[in-house]
């Protein structure tokens, strides 16, 4: 039976009942359109937002650079009548100036983005000490993540959840984390009953281990409920976050089912030795207070056709990341040799996130 | 130009009074001044300051929203009789109806405006320079009704009092289609902000149609109450004459509307708790208690007893027409109602959390001190408002030239 859904019904976006299907078919309709080579990041890409027509994507950019040019221009009279003293401060204050009225990262040119990229490099090595490498890498045609977690394999180690801090530099002072692990007790699958805050020897007798993250739904309900378009969906289903235009409501938090939303409370903090300068804009860049974050399945690596960071530090392999479209992948292995289940499928997000037992 | 002088005689008029006046204003200005300076902190280290976290991550300030925004709905309960039916007894309230709707909803913009982590990106959801997540976002419909309310009611009493002003009867052919439309939108308000709520299948506690009738009953309720307390004072303190009969007939629309609301609170009770699911943990939780923690227990029921209790002495007439039962009724209806609609409602949409884990919520100082300093503010801006409707209808103020 067909699935009613009220925002394809109303145009707003596409659906299928089968979600591979539709997913095969978004990712192999997006690699159409370009012929292959880049992400179809572009306005007509359907993954790209919805401006009405182009002519007025170039009214918001004129009037975007009007309202800079004003701003800059008080603030150059600002600075020099205060006269900052140190070069820094004043090239700081110019480089905030710029990153503040930059535009939406889907509707900045190539190379507005390489811009910004460069900006923020600085800004890094000023406040930081450390110069990052910031990627803006495309997803790649005919790419669909997904992830497979073996319940059997799993022993409660937690080594994913370093891995993920340390990778993605979260924030050290709140000790924020992406992977929530729940101990269950044989013969329960209710997360009320699962425990994530056990500090005992693991593997506990008569237990199960069952890691949640953010699963990348092929519906994500946190996208559709942003006010501004600051997290959507790149075309390889990695469900992403604009850091800088996110306004922090927090709605998308709200939305998602699976708590899979971390807000920045306080200025995040990681010690400069510690922070990973591999970076992607859309992934483990330096965040800053009031925005949202989440896991982007290490956007960062697996873009550059590395392992997530939770995969690799696994101990015991019970984590599978790859492509779904790639009909060799161990993924698709798992998914279709295994019996596999997902979390809340009622719900209809289908999370590209799956679990299975030996 | 008339509009000018309009301008400066209405200021004189609203800021000239007795010391009680003074003295009114000037504790709200204190309040105003602590909130600000709360907020400068809130601002300076991020919203770690409010007790929020990524557990409950709307709080004390959405709660507040979302109640006001049913305060500001609720003028329309004087706009439609008094307009639209041409039932005169209400022509006196109804421009004070209005300044309540603009104080509250400026109070609403304010409320969500402190509630953002990056309020200096809120550009972002302006038009052409920014971008409006239309009409997916049930946020970007917030705003726009939200907006659009606003200027409305900002603009019909600007255009009465200013014809009054002027010494011109205002022209019926402008103001009732604006009348008329904002009678409208004034349910549109009320439920695209329970919708806000409603669209969330992660959220099973607010994820139920109910929701937006229940929202509409309660504000129909409480902003009324909110009304025939302030009108006793305006009647007790200025010699504006508010006849017997306009308290009468709006404690009548309060009463069936409160009856509506315990009638909905009872039918939802009943599916939560005669067939209990997974998905009635919430209300579990914030009615009875959930493995051990109950913080909203005493909150929730201290706000239905106010309701009932109040709704009781309201549905006797004898009572109803009596001002020593009337006006303790609205203020118990109304405080209920802020319970209810605040953080009983809010709160308990993240308890359990959709992994399952319970974390509770109690606001921090900056919280309280920046939502005493809203609400001063609001109260602020409703005198005033007040005071130039009176002073207009009164004939106080009136353009020498005419
Ligand atoms: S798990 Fe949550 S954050 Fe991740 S895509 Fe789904 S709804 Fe969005
Ligand atoms: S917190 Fe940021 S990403 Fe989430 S809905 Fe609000 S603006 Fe969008």
């Amino acid at each position: 039976m067909k699935k009613f859904n009220f925002r394809s019904f109303f145009g707003f976006e596409s659906s299928a009942t089968n979600e591979l299907n539709y997913l095969k078919n978004k990712a192999e309709k997006s690699s159409d359109s370009c012929g292959g080579n880049c992400s179809c990041e572009d306005p007509k890409d359907e993954n790209a937002i919805d401006t009405g027509a182009l002519n007025k994507t170039v009214n918001r950019r004129e009037a975007l650079k009007f309202i800079r040019n004003t701003a800059t221009a008080g603030a150059a009279l600002a600075s020099s009548s205060f006269s900052f003293g140190k070069e820094e401060k004043a090239e700081r204050a110019g480089i905030k100036m710029d990153e503040y009225f930059k535009s939406n990262y889907r509707l900045m040119t190539d190379k507005e983005r390489e811009a910004s990229i460069e900006r923020l490099e600085r800004l890094s090595e000023i406040d930081h000490g450390v110069r990052p490498e910031i990627k803006g890498t495309k997803a790649q045609p005919n790419t669909l993540y997904g992830y497979a977690f073996n319940i059997s394999k799993c022993q409660g180690y937690g080594d994913c959840i370093e891995a993920c801090v340390e990778e993605n530099n979260q924030d050290r002072k709140t000790n924020m984390q992406y992977i929530r692990m729940f101990e269950m007790e044989n013969g329960h699958l209710d997360l009320e009953e699962g425990k994530a805050d056990y500090t005992h020897m693991v593997p506990a007798e008569g237990h199960f281990y069952l890691g949640t993250q953010c699963f990348q739904c092929a519906n994500p309900p946190c996208t559709t409920v942003c006010p501004v378009q600051a997290t959507w969906q790149e075309p390889d289903g990695i469900v992403v976050i604009d850091y800088d235009w996110c306004v922090g409501c927090r709605y998308c938090e709200a939305a998602c089912p699976y708590w899979a939303r971390r807000f920045n409370w306080n200025e995040p903090e990681v010690p400069a030795k510690e922070i990973n300068k591999e970076q992607h804009y859309l992934g483990n860049r330096l965040r800053t207070k009031g925005t949202m974050e989440k896991c982007t399945f290490c956007i960062s690596r697996t873009r550059e056709g590395l392992q997530p960071a939770c995969a690799e530090a696994c101990p015991t392999g019970a984590r599978t990341f790859g492509n779904i479209l790639d009909p060799d992948s161990e993924l698709n292995y798992i998914l279709k040799n295994k019996k596999v289940f997902r979390l809340k499928e009622d719900l209809g997000t289908e999370p590209k996130f799956w679990y299975y037992m030996d | 130009m008339h509009f000018l002088s309009f301008i400066k005689d209405s200021l004189a008029a609203a800021t000239k009074g007795n010391k009680n006046f003074h003295l009114w204003m000037g504790v709200l200005s204190l309040f105003m001044m602590i909130g600000f300076y709360a907020y400068t902190v809130q601002l300076d280290e991020g919203l770690i300051t409010t007790g929020m976290n990524d557990h409950i991550s709307w709080g004390l300030y959405i709660s507040n929203f979302t109640f006001l925004v049913g305060l500001a709905a609720a003028a329309v309960m004087l706009v439609m009789p008094a307009y639209v039916l041409h039932d005169v007894d209400f022509s006196k309230a109804v421009l004070i109806g209005e300044g309540l709707a603009v104080s509250a909803l400026i109070m609403c913009l304010c409320f969500v405006t402190v509630d953002m982590g990056g309020p200096q990106n809120l550009w972002h959801m302006m038009p052409i320079v920014g971008i409006f997540n239309w009409p997916q976002s049930m946020l970007t419909w917030d705003v726009i009704v939200l907006n659009g309310y606003l200027a409305i009611n900002v603009c019909i009493p600007a255009y009465i009092l200013y014809s009054k002003y002027c010494g011109r009867e205002p022209n019926k052919k402008i103001y009732v289609p604006l009348m008329y439309l904002s009678v409208f939108w004034a349910v549109g308000i009320h439920l695209v902000t329970a919708f806000l709520l409603a669209g969330l299948p992660a959220r099973p506690f607010w994820n139920s149609s109910l929701l937006g009738p229940r929202f509409l009953a309660s504000a129909f309720a409480g902003g009324p109450a909110f009304m025939i307390l302030a009108l006793g004072v305006i009647r007790k303190c200025t010699t504006y004459d508010i006849p017997a009969k306009t308290f009468n007939k709006m404690a009548m629309i309060i009463t069936v509307a409160a009856q509506i609301n315990l009638l909905m609170l009872g039918s939802e009770l009943f599916k939560e708790f005669y067939t209990p699911t997974h998905h009635s943990l919430s209300a579990q939780y914030l009615f009875f208690g959930l493995h051990g923690h109950n913080a909203l227990v005493p909150w929730i029921w201290t706000g239905i007893s106010l309701n009932i209790l109040a709704t009781i002495t309201l549905t006797f007439h004898k009572l109803r027409r009596n001002p020593v039962f009337l006006y303790p009724a609205c203020l118990l209806l109304f405080l209920g109602i802020w319970i209810e609609k605040g953080m009983g409602l809010i709160v308990p949409g993240f308890i359990p959390s959709p992994l399952g884990e319970i974390v509770e919520y109690s606001p921090s100082w900056v919280e309280l001190c920046v939502t005493v300093g809203i609400w001063s503010l609001g109260l602020f801006i409703f005198t005033l408002l007040v005071r130039v409707a009176i002073a207009v209808e009164q004939g106080n103020l009136r353009n020498p030239q005419t």
